[in-house]
């Protein structure tokens, strides 16, 4: 009895190995299957957003520039928005992450309006799910590349919060994201350390001034910013307001040409 | 077997417009012993009458905690009771780590309507032989709910449900003007009233038999019996009771929960009494 050949190494002459595609001559070779690939940087961004907490309220700045990479690709740019008449948001770093989670936000605002309950969105309800979405999502190696500013009116008492991409999240009366963590948060911290009881005013001119020095200071940074109120009256955004600047001193500067 | 062509599954009409499966499992919950719920400005509270399955046995748990605000008390087949008790649980929790918030509660009673409407619509399925009062404070203030086996739910400023519930209402319709500005002490008084009204007359209301659930605005739902309801007892021993005219409590006393006028046409069989006889494993 001839002995047949255990297992066969070929389907035929020239054909593929067994649990192998038949590879029609030429053509690419490489498998179509690759490691998973993610974005490992962010692309547009927006730098510094700022909280503070005020007497009647909070306000939240953020200017308007959106850059790429060192490039100063975008100079108008909205980056707080309001959520409803108690909530307002800020948002630095990547602006595409911000626009999907804008989206994904005011499509849950308008589902819980329809409910028509007399409940919504407070401070402290998206903050808290803000900090959930972000910590998961930097769980799945798959981050939202964004810190969250969260200000508002929580029960009549103002609220600030802070949520970053990884998911730290905490309270403070003054925040401040990115570049203006280490300039600004200083001065913001100062000023409501001599004053708790801020008025409005006060509160929109030492934001201000924080601005201005950012500007100075932060090479990814635009004179012209947002400032959104929430005080019990509701929610204001002045848009698009310009700090004035004085470059006389730059002649001075030396030694960075 | 059957006591008409048209019970024989939820998902089949008859043609006067009902739903006969959903009528039995309405009168599972006139099975259940008595519960009662009020509330004042401040408070919301539930208290309910305890059987005892056997001599052997300890009294059924009749109100159970669900989260720090709210808390429910049950009539009806115990076990689908512990089955909505476990849902309404982690639909609390969720929100609580989703929102730091605690569940709204007509949003907690909206997720058990909508639940409990799919075992209504689906045949091979039976709906929820449970009737619940849910007591809860949230920012809105203290709140009464009634929920159906039929998957329908009410906002109640006062409520009774069980067996002989019509007493308890009867009393609650009178005083319904007084609960509102009540101070906890006279609304737990108010509640033991209507329950007690509920009781045959030789019977009479004691530690064991009661229990009673409070919750109220800065106070974390709390659950009262045995020893801890005696001060409570004791405040309306001895007080003269109302007259007991207990009418029986015939079928479609209640109307039948859906929105349907008693239409002209085709009668059906007429449902014969569903037996009353003591089943253990209602409570």
């Amino acid at each position: 009895m001839a002995s047949a050949p255990l297992f066969r190494t070929e389907f035929w002459r020239n054909g593929p190995q067994p649990g192998s595609i038949y590879n029609f001559p030429g053509g690419k070779t490489e498998p179509d299957i690759n490691p998973m690939k993610r974005t490992m940087n962010p692309t547009v961004t927006g730098t510094s957003v700022l909280g503070l907490k005020f007497r009647d309220g909070v306000v939240i700045s953020a200017d308007k520039l959106g850059s790429y990479g060192s490039l100063a690709r975008y100079r108008d740019l909205t980056r707080v928005m309001k959520i409803n008449d108690t909530t307002i948001l800020g948002s630095s770093g990547d602006y595409a992450d911000f626009q999907f989670l804008t989206n994904l936000i005011q499509e849950r605002v308008i589902e819980e309006e329809c409910l028509n309950d007399g409940f919504g969105y407070t401070p402290l309800r998206l903050f808290s799910w803000l900090t959930r979405v972000l910590y998961n999502r930097r769980s799945n190696f798959n981050p939202l590349w964004n810190t969250y500013i969260v200000g508002g009116l929580q029960d009549g008492e103002p609220f600030l919060g802070y949520v970053d991409k990884i998911g730290t999240a905490y309270q403070a009366p003054t925040v401040a994201s990115g570049y203006g963590a280490y300039i600004a948060q200083p001065l913001l911290r100062e000023a409501f350390e001599t004053n708790p009881n801020m008025s409005l005013e006060e509160a929109a001119k030492t934001i201000d001034r924080c601005m201005k020095i950012l500007f100075y200071r932060d090479a990814r940074s635009l004179n012209k910013y947002d400032l959104a109120i929430v005080t019990k009256d509701g929610v204001e955004i002045k848009s698009s307001i310009v700090s004035e600047t004085n470059w006389e001193i730059s002649d001075f500067v030396k030694g960075y040409e | 077997m059957f006591r008409n062509q048209y019970d024989n599954d939820v998902t089949v009409w008859s043609p006067q417009g009902r739903i006969h499966q959903l009528e039995y499992a309405m009168e599972a919950v006139k099975q259940g012993s008595a519960c009662v719920g009020l509330k004042s400005k401040t408070h919301a509270i539930l208290v309910a009458l305890k059987r005892a399955p056997s001599e052997l046995s300890a009294h059924q748990k009749k109100i159970l905690p669900i989260d720090d605000h709210v808390g429910i008390s049950i009539a009806g087949l115990t076990a689908d009771a512990r089955l909505l008790s476990n849902f309404m649980r982690s639909e609390c929790l969720n929100s609580r780590y989703a929102y730091d918030t605690p569940l709204p509660i007509s949003r907690l009673v909206a997720a058990i309507g909508s639940k409990s409407q799919i075992p209504t619509q689906r045949y091979g399925r039976r709906p929820f032989g449970v009737g619940l009062l849910v007591a809860g404070v949230d920012t809105k203030g203290p709140h009464i709910y009634q929920t159906c086996p039929s998957a329908n739910y009410y906002d109640c400023k006062a409520m009774a449900i069980g067996a002989r519930s019509q007493s308890a209402k009867t009393y609650l319709e009178k005083h319904l003007d007084e609960f509102l500005d009540c101070n906890l002490d006279e609304l737990v008084k108010h509640g033991l009233r209507a329950l007690r009204d509920t009781l045959p007359s030789e019977v009479d209301l004691t530690t064991k038999n009661c229990s009673l659930g409070i919750v109220g605005i800065g106070m974390k739902f709390t659950i009262y019996d045995d020893d801890d309801i005696a001060r409570y007892v004791a405040m309306i021993e001895g007080e003269e009771r109302s007259r007991q005219t207990q009418a029986p409590e015939g079928a479609g006393e209640e109307g039948h929960s859906m929105d349907t006028e008693e239409a002209e046409g085709p009668q059906d069989p007429v449902a014969a009494d569903p037996q009353v006889e003591d089943r253990p494993m209602d409570q």
